[in-house]
């Protein structure tokens, strides 16, 4: 029996496999099932070959495997992509009596369940619920109660009236009726339910949950796959909490909108991908040289260029780390995982305002558009501090009197032992001030007296070592410590890792991890370097971004597994390029 | 707002570094005066300039202000006022800012129509980067990159700004004073983006374009019987190739401003120490 389900559903883009795959991901859910599930996409709307993959069991899951249990394929090309997914006993439910699949071949170490889908939607009440037919069907496969089912769609269809949701449930119960009925399944995939209640999200809402928590009011943005639901999610939210979302013409609007409001005193934010952050890039620098706090999210996808604009990448981090001209303090902080990106961006948002400087928070395609399961408790809002830094005017810490030159100047850009000037909202009065791109003296107006200039440059870099000494920026670890392996990573590949692991041991090797969420400034990774025999840094690009640096903080060479077609690491592929690696060195 | 302020208030101690006879120098004190007159102070303005010798305006007020990049000027000025709508916000810039690099921005503020103004000081050439051709100069127009003219047909930035659905769309002239000065408070008082395109010559390098030129051919809509709140005649006057109009061309007085559907009533600097109340309700929206 397997406790661990991989179930899909494929079909065409604007099939509605999405919804359909996210309400049998919510009923799971509500089961009390941990659920992680991805998505295979193309960049088209409609046409075009497109899954939803949800991987459930009652332990935690993190990443993908190559396995699937049960496949609803809407289409021929369903059963073509997944073919090599497919293992002994696995159940196809397919519609044998639409013309399109009629002569499909189902393979042989499968078990096909022809459901007449289309005639049992049309007797719901619409052939549209074709694909709420095919859910009740898989889960008469998997014996999974169809209450829970309703109540995902009720929550998927309670807006649009009580009919449509009556049509839908009865649509699932004909599925599963006619399953029942027709096939006597062994089930073998009876999946269990617990009491526990979990959410579920995805990547770019976590960021945006982060960002209302921790006081956002401000976003700008301009769509761009994976980034998009950041925005969505904050569209119609935020205005809940007296702020509000604009859709720039543009980047260039985008992150100069965000930088005015930044300016203006909110906490403000913008997300892009790649392409986006190239026309940012610009703005950057003006963010660094006035020293507003922006909150800048990069969900990378493959490139370069427009590359794959659905597919992963991890090909980013020297733009994060060095993009712009002259030089530019910043953060760049990277969850490695879905829960963090709330921590992460909730940080961003201190930290941006305590350095006041432009904080990239860098996520990617698989930790978007990937929901998982959490507790609720796991997104602790309560706890949730806002720290504003150094704010001169009534209310704050500063007085504006305090840092006002003898001629009457506020002085936005002192400088001061930490690097860090107090700022004033515009509306303070007798702080009004002018801040430039230009290169400025301690008021902020422009010089190019080369004692200023050194000492504003001085004064901004020496932010980014006074955050070394004041902030935790430190990895996370698991594993076991004392191995001779040392595997490091960013982003979402960590859950893949963590899975690995019990295979790895299984085959002989132990392996100590390392996941970096603070990219800039970063933790000094000498010590567990040096402890290790050999470091494997592993990520979603071909040259090696986060081993190069590595490598230039610590002089010493690392190992590195990277992967770009386009597609996540599996644990079962990630255990297997780590044994290779420490056969070859062993060798 | 307090009525007593004065427009030196709104200079600052730097001298212009504009080169003497500059059509800026007249640009910017009718921007002063029209602030001033409008009841506004330094501690509740904001200006954004871009980059150019226009540009250089934010240093030479004192307000609130920013100088950005070239060409984003207005993204950053309607970030700030849908951030604080407390503020009065003034964005500056020169044609090459506005009409060239920034042209997308300039054709999507008129959309937005952000309740601001926006003063540009077109001078027909590139200044700060030492006389190369501009989006409004003329087709014949001979510069050191244009050395058989430009060959294109002059961006006409107020034809762009109706076009573009803009609510309040004039021109004036820098050494009119008293009546630039009118102008730009009509457009800082209008609900909504206030446009104005002044001419505002560069003595330095654009020598077709000159304060003799504007004088003799510009024509005051005031001493016309133009009614600018009629769309169909503003059109008229805004295509005609052969009259430099001032004053106001076209102004829609039941405007709506973007920020006032879509913004805060109150600045959003204000924060709790922790997330906002009611937050918590965002995890359970997840179940
Ligand atoms: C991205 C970028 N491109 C080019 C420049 C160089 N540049 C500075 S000012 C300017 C033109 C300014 O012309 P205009 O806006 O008409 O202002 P003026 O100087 O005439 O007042 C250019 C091209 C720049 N600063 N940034
Ligand atoms: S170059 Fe032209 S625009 Fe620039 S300051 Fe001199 S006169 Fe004015």
């Amino acid at each position: 029996m397997a406790s661990d389900l991989n179930w899909a559903i494929g079909g065409e883009a604007g099939d509605g496999i999405d919804s359909t795959g996210k309400i049998f991901a919510q009923a799971l859910a509500r089961a009390g099932r941990h659920v992680f599930t991805s998505k295979d996409f193309a960049s088209r709307i409609r046409g075009g070959y497109t899954a939803y993959k949800v991987r459930t069991s009652v332990d935690r899951v993190e990443s993908v495997v190559d396995r699937l249990d049960v496949l609803i394929a809407l289409t021929e090309r369903t059963i073509e992509e997944n073919r090599d997914e497919l293992v002994d006993g696995s159940v196809v439910i397919y519609d044998g009596e639409r013309t399109s699949m009629q002569d499909v071949e189902i393979p042989d170490q499968s078990i096909g369940l022809s459901v007449p889908l289309q005639d049992l939607a049309e007797q719901a009440g619409g052939a549209i619920m074709r694909n709420v037919v095919a859910l009740g069907a898989a889960a008469a496969v998997v014996d999974f109660p169809v209450d829970y089912l309703d109540e995902a769609l009720v929550k998927r269809f309670g807006t649009k009236g009580e009919a449509i949701v009556a049509n839908n449930r009865e649509a699932a119960r004909l599925g599963r009726d006619y399953v029942r009925g027709e096939f006597d399944i062994d089930t073998d995939y009876a999946i269990e339910t617990t009491d526990a209640d979990y959410v579920l999200l995805n990547g770019d809402e976590a960021i945006g949950m982060g960002a209302i928590a921790a006081g956002c009011r401000f976003y700008a943005g301009y769509p761009i796959t994976p980034a998009t639901d950041v925005m969505q999610y904050l569209t119609g939210r935020i205005e809940d909490f007296g702020g509000t979302v604009v859709q720039a013409e543009d980047e260039l609007s985008a992150i100069n909108m965000a930088l005015g409001a930044a300016r203006a005193g909110a906490r403000s934010m913008t997300a892009t991908s790649g392409p986006g952050i190239d026309l940012m890039t610009e703005t950057i620098g003006l963010i660094a040289t006035t020293e507003t706090p922006l909150v800048i999210a990069d969900v990378m996808r493959s490139g370069p260029s427009t590359g794959m604009p659905t597919k992963q990448e991890q090909g980013d981090l020297n733009q994060l780390l060095y993009g712009g001209h002259g030089e530019i303090p910043r953060f760049v902080l990277a969850p490695t995982t879905i829960a963090e990106c709330f921590d992460r961006t909730v940080e961003a948002f201190n930290l941006a305002e305590r350095y006041q400087v432009p904080v990239f928070l860098v996520s990617d395609l698989s930790m978007a558009v990937t929901e998982q399961t959490f507790p609720p408790e796991r997104f602790d809002v309560d706890s949730v501090e806002i720290d504003r830094g150094k704010v001169a005017g009534p209310g704050y810490e500063e007085s504006v009197a305090d840092w006002t030159d003898a001629d009457g100047h506020f002085q936005p850009h002192a400088v001061t032992d930490d690097g860090i000037s107090p700022r004033a909202f515009p509306g303070t009065v007798d702080a009004a001030h002018m801040t430039t791109g230009l290169e400025h003296d301690e008021r902020g107006h422009r010089t190019e007296a080369e004692d200023e200039r050194v000492d504003q440059v001085d004064k901004r870099q020496h932010k980014v070592e006074t955050a070394r000494e004041r902030e935790d920026l430190s990895w996370r670890e698991f594993g076991d410590p004392d191995a001779d392996t040392l595997v490091v990573s960013w982003g979402s590949n960590e859950g893949a890792i963590r899975e690995a692991l019990p295979e790895l041991e299984s085959r002989g090797i132990d392996v100590r991890v390392l996941t970096v969420p603070y990219l800039y400034p970063r933790p000094d990774l000498s010590g567990p370097i040096e402890a290790a025999e050999r470091t494997v840094v592993v990520e979603c690009n071909a040259t090696g971004q986060l081993a190069d640096v590595i490598e230039g903080d610590v002089l010493e060479e690392v190992d590195r597994i990277g992967k770009y077609t386009g597609v996540r690491f599996t644990a079962d592929e990630l255990a297997d390029r780590i044994v290779e690696r420490v056969m070859e060195v062993r060798a | 707002m307090s009525s007593e302020t004065h427009f030196t208030d709104f200079k600052s101690d730097k001298q212009p570094t504009w080169c003497p006879g500059c059509g800026d120098f007249g640009t910017m004190n009718g921007m002063m005066k029209a602030l001033a007159e409008t009841g506004a102070s330094p501690d509740d303005t904001f200006i954004v300039a871009g980059i150019g010798c226009s540009g250089k305006i934010g240093t030479y007020t004192h307000s609130y202000a920013i100088h950005g990049v070239h060409g984003r000027a207005l993204p950053v000025g309607i970030g700030v006022k849908m951030a604080n709508p407390d503020l009065e916000v003034m964005v500056a810039g020169g044609d090459g800012d506005g009409y060239s690099i920034g042209v997308g921005h300039f054709v999507h503020a008129l959309r937005r129509n952000v309740d601001m103004a926006y003063v540009v000081m077109d001078n027909r050439i590139y200044g700060l980067t030492k006389g190369q051709f501009s989006p409004t100069s003329r087709e014949d127009f001979e510069t050191a990159t244009s050395p058989e003219g430009t060959n294109m047909a002059p961006v006409n930035p107020t034809a762009l700004a109706m076009a573009a659905g803009g609510t309040f769309i004039a021109q004036s002239f820098s050494s009119h004073s008293q009546r630039h000065a009118e102008i730009v408070k009509e457009a800082i008082e209008h609900d909504g983006f206030g446009f104005v395109n002044v001419y505002s010559p560069c003595v330095t390098f654009n020598d077709v374009d000159t304060y003799d030129y504007f004088r003799d051919s510009v024509v005051d809509l005031a001493d016309t019987d133009h009614d600018p709140t009629n769309a169909e005649r503003a059109n008229d006057r805004i295509v005609d190739p052969d009259t430099e109009y001032i004053g106001v061309l076209y102004r829609d007085d039941d405007s709506v401003p973007y920020d006032a559907v879509r913004g805060p009533d109150q600045p959003m600097n204000d924060l709790p120490e922790g997330a906002p109340e009611g937050a918590d309700r965002l995890v359970k929206e997840f179940y």
